[in-house]
């Protein structure tokens, strides 16, 4: 696709933009906020987000766009953060994005659009996901949440519902309501916002900007329904033959969590990370007993996974109290799938690391409470079929720790509720709905995307994911639906 | 869906600290079936916790439920009378009662257990059972729905600890009874306090009667998204809100569950003394208001 160059408003002579050192963003302590739950990262200032973006080369070829999952044409809105009209630059993000104030906060830019900006090959690459949180965290602010709300497009007369309200679903949400069909939005929690809620801490992504994204789309006439849960309260096929709706997209997530199948895993304090998760910030346990919804807190934690999802889990049990926090890890930490900055900030705040090391038991007392974990050494071996080393144990390396709370992060499988409910619905072997690149499922009308088609990704492959089914509802609704009203 | 959901329409304390609610919910009055349950939050700092269905009317759009007033939550919302609102309430959750025409059954239950069987019983009779229930309570006040599960079943035997009512003794001891007299049950179901359906695996084990049992373990979310709910049936993980809440007595890690159930002892008084405190102060508050 041939690409129009934007207009530049960067001042500074190109040699020099080499020059200008990556602006940090400011941040609490270590020391204090891993005592608290307020977000960690306190955003670019106005005059940061400038020099930042005038870090720009305007490369010809810009492959900062490429690494992009949705392609957001991030050179149009640097310049546009160069001209300091920062409302201008959010609407720019937003043609591409929905979240922008979320995937700024939590994508993995270090492997994705930052890992290959051209600057990065020489200098420290330009900070695109500080900018784009920048910009969005600006627009919020200055009542421009959300850019497309003006006016109401023709009402098409279809309705759709989509069940989950993770980023798949909010993002396919917006885009349809767009088009001026009927939105409704089924959750099954008490809250909207999927993982984003329930399981991303607020220290990494405040509650209160996805309210104000859900309150954004409430605006443009989305209804949102909770508290309900699509294959038991009402099932799929009812919402079409019931409630009239002309198609429906599954935004559903990952929600199943895995264990290691091994000895001790049901004992008190051992926790899957989503329980862990979501009682403390779904339920808010660590404000207990102002909060209702009760959470252990630990004097020594382990948390065996090396994901985002673990390093949520470790800082959380710290801000909990714990003297130790520990990962544990059986790779090592340059395969661990966490983004840098989470395994830095962790670090910082004094989270400990034991690499290459395995639990294969956990002990308890005659309460049924863990105080043990017995663990194995490993090393690196062959790659394995993800690219990776496999770890093997070291023979004879078997010890034991005193732990008080373990939390499993080794992953989510998908949740079966609908696929055993709707028989229509292919599944392949690991319980992921089949579907097409357009989200289309082996059921008429049914589009799925996200976590639950690709298994654990991130949020915005799951965006993307809601945005292209869109668009393809779109399609269907025309040619199918529409020729038959 | 907004705030006005969830309306109460009716609160009555039928036994000391067990209050019968009817609730409004036309969608889950239309869904369910017997042995499932719904997630209610109190207030909008509350916690989840589970209540099985006791009853329902699909054409009034109302659900019933009993709940004992056990710790802060089931207390607070003991509280709350006709009119007021509940915060959350979703279901139908769990996994329907696998019901068939065994011949015989016999549905023991014990404390707020009864209303969980009430519904069990009326869909095994209506699906052809002889059902015979055992009803146990410590003492007479604190028996509840034998006058309702009278009218479902075909014969009602209660027990009390105390022998205030029935027979002095245990429900175990009652289905010795019933066996000591020549009728041989094809299936029980056992809904209660965890040491009662304990005890009542352990006697139909060593006389080969299967027996089902409905497990309250700890819930969370309550759609397998959390892992809260495990227990070990068989030797192996389930999740009693998706894969349950009924298992083969004879298969359930009976120690184990009830070790989980006290996960959280501590928290639960603490919870509990916070709440009764500003409970106190209310009154006092009105009492010194009223001039009292
Ligand atoms: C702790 C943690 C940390 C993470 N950190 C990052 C990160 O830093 N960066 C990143 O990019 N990604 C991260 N991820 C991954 C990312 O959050 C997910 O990939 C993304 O949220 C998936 O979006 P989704 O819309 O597919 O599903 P989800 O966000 O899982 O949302 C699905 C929603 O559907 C609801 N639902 C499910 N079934 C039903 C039903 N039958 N009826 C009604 N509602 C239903 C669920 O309750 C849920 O709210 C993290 C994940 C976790 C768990
Ligand atoms: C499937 C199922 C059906 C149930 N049906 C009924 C019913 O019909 N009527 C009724 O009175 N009770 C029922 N219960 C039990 C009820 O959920 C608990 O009594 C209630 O959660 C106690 O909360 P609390 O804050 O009042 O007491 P707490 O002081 O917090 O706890 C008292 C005990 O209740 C259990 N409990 C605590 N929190 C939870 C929770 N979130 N989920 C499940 N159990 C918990 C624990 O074993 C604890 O020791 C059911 C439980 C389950 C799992
Ligand atoms: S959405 Fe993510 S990958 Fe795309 S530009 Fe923003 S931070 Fe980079
Ligand atoms: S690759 Fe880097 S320097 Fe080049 S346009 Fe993109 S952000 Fe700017
Ligand atoms: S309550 Fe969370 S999985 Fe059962």
């Amino acid at each position: 696709m041939d690409r129009q160059k934007p207009e530049s408003f960067n001042p500074i002579p190109v040699k020099e933009r080499l020059t200008i050192p990556r602006q940090n963003m400011p941040e609490q302590d270590p020391n204090i906020r891993n005592g608290n739950f307020l977000e960690v990262n306190l955003g670019l200032t106005e005059d940061q987000a400038v020099i930042e973006a005038q870090r720009c080369i305007e490369c010809k070829k810009p492959t900062c766009i490429e690494g992009c999952p949705v392609s957001i044409q991030i050179p149009d809105f640097i310049q546009l953060i160069c001209k300091q009209d920062f409302l201008a630059a959010a609407n720019k993000i937003k043609e591409d994005s929905s979240l922008p104030a979320v995937c700024g906060r939590v994508c993995p830019q270090e492997s994705q659009c930052e890992a290959v900006c051209v600057v990065g090959k020489r200098f420290e690459s330009v900070a695109i996901g500080r900018l784009e949180r920048f910009v969005a965290d600006y627009a919020m602010q200055h009542g421009n949440g959300d850019g497309s709300q003006s006016n109401r497009p023709e009402p098409t007369g279809h309705k759709i519902a989509i069940v989950g309200s993770g980023p798949a679903g909010l993002a396919a949400a917006s885009d349809l309501i767009k088009e001026g069909h009927e939105v409704t939005v089924y959750e099954a929690l008490h809250e909207f916002g999927g993982v984003l809620v329930y399981g991303i801490p607020e220290f990494r992504l405040p509650k209160a900007i996805l309210r104000k994204e859900v309150a954004n789309l409430e605006n443009r006439g989305v209804k949102f329904i909770k508290n309900f849960i699509i294959g038991r309260s009402m099932t799929l096929q009812e919402l079409f033959e019931e409630e009239g709706f002309d198609a429906v997209f599954l935004g559903l997530g990952a929600g199943l969590p895995r264990f290691m199948n091994i000895p001790g895993e049901n004992l008190n304090g051992v926790y899957s990370a989503n329980e862990f998760l979501t009682r403390s910030n779904l339920m808010r346990g660590y404000d207990f007993p102002e909060w209702d919804t009760p959470l252990y807190r630990a004097k020594h934690a382990i948390i065996v996974g090396g994901g985002n999802t673990a390093m949520d889990a470790v800082r959380t049990a710290k801000r909990l109290g714990a003297e130790e926090a520990s990962i544990v890890y059986r790779r090592s930490e340059e395969e661990m799938p966490a983004r840098n900055e989470e395994i830095h900030h962790a670090k910082e705040e004094g989270v400990a690391f034991m690499n290459l090391v395995n639990p294969i038991e956990f002990i308890g007392d005659e309460n049924g409470s863990v105080v043990a974990a017995k663990c194995l050494r490993m090393e690196l071996g062959e790659p394995d079929a993800s690219g990776r080393r496999r770890p093997v144990p070291i023979e004879g390396s078997e010890f034991i720790m005193e732990v008080d709370m373990v939390v499993i992060a080794v992953g989510n499988g998908s949740n079966p509720l609908i696929a055993q409910t709707t028989p229509e619905i292919e599944t392949n072997k690991w319980g992921n709905i089949v579907a097409d690149e357009d989200g289309q499922t082996s059921m008429e009308g049914v589009f799925a995307g996200g976590d639950i088609v690709t298994g654990g990704a991130t949020v915005i492959l799951a965006m993307g994911a809601g945005r292209k089914a869109a668009t393809a509802i779109n399609q269907y609704l025309k040619t199918k639906v529409g020729s038959v009203a | 869906m907004g705030e006005s959901m969830y309306k109460i329409l009716s609160a009555e304390f039928i036994a000391p600290n067990v209050k019968s609610f009817v609730i409004e919910a036309p969608h889950i009055a239309r869904k369910r079936k017997a042995g499932q349950f719904i997630i209610l939050r109190v207030h909008d700092r509350g916690e989840r916790i589970p209540i099985t269905i006791a009853d329902s009317n699909q054409e009034e759009g109302w659900i019933n439920i009993i709940v004992q007033g056990l710790g802060k939550t089931s207390a607070h919302l003991n509280t709350l009378e006709a009119g007021d609102h509940l915060q959350d309430l979703v279901g139908p959750l769990g996994l329907p009662t696998h019901i068939e025409n065994w011949g015989t059954l016999v549905c023991m239950s014990g404390g707020v257990g009864t209303a969980e069987a009430l519904p069990i019983a009326a869909a095994a009779k209506a699906a052809g059972n002889r059902v015979i229930s055992i009803i146990g309570a410590r003492s007479k006040d604190l028996l509840i729905a034998e006058e309702h599960m009278g009218e479902i079943v075909d014969e009602v035997r209660i027990s009390t600890d105390d022998g205030s009512s029935g027979r002095h003794g245990l429900v175990t001891d009652v289905l010795q009874d019933i066996i000591d007299e020549g009728i041989q049950p094809d299936m029980v179901v056992a809904i209660g306090p965890l040491p009662m359906m304990a005890a009542v695996s352990a006697q139909t084990k060593t006389i080969n009667i299967p027996t089902m049992v409905s497990l309250n373990a700890i819930m969370v979310d309550g759609t397998g998204m959390c892992g809260a709910c495990r227990a070990t049936v068989g030797g192996k993980t389930v999740f009693v809100c998706v894969d349950g809440p009924e298992f083969d007595a004879h298969q359930v890690d009976f120690k184990e569950l009830g070790m989980r159930q006290k996960m959280y002892k501590q928290q639960e008084e603490e919870s509990h003394k916070c709440f009764l405190e500003r409970q106190m102060k209310k009154v006092k508050a009105e009492e010194m208001a009223a001039g009292v």
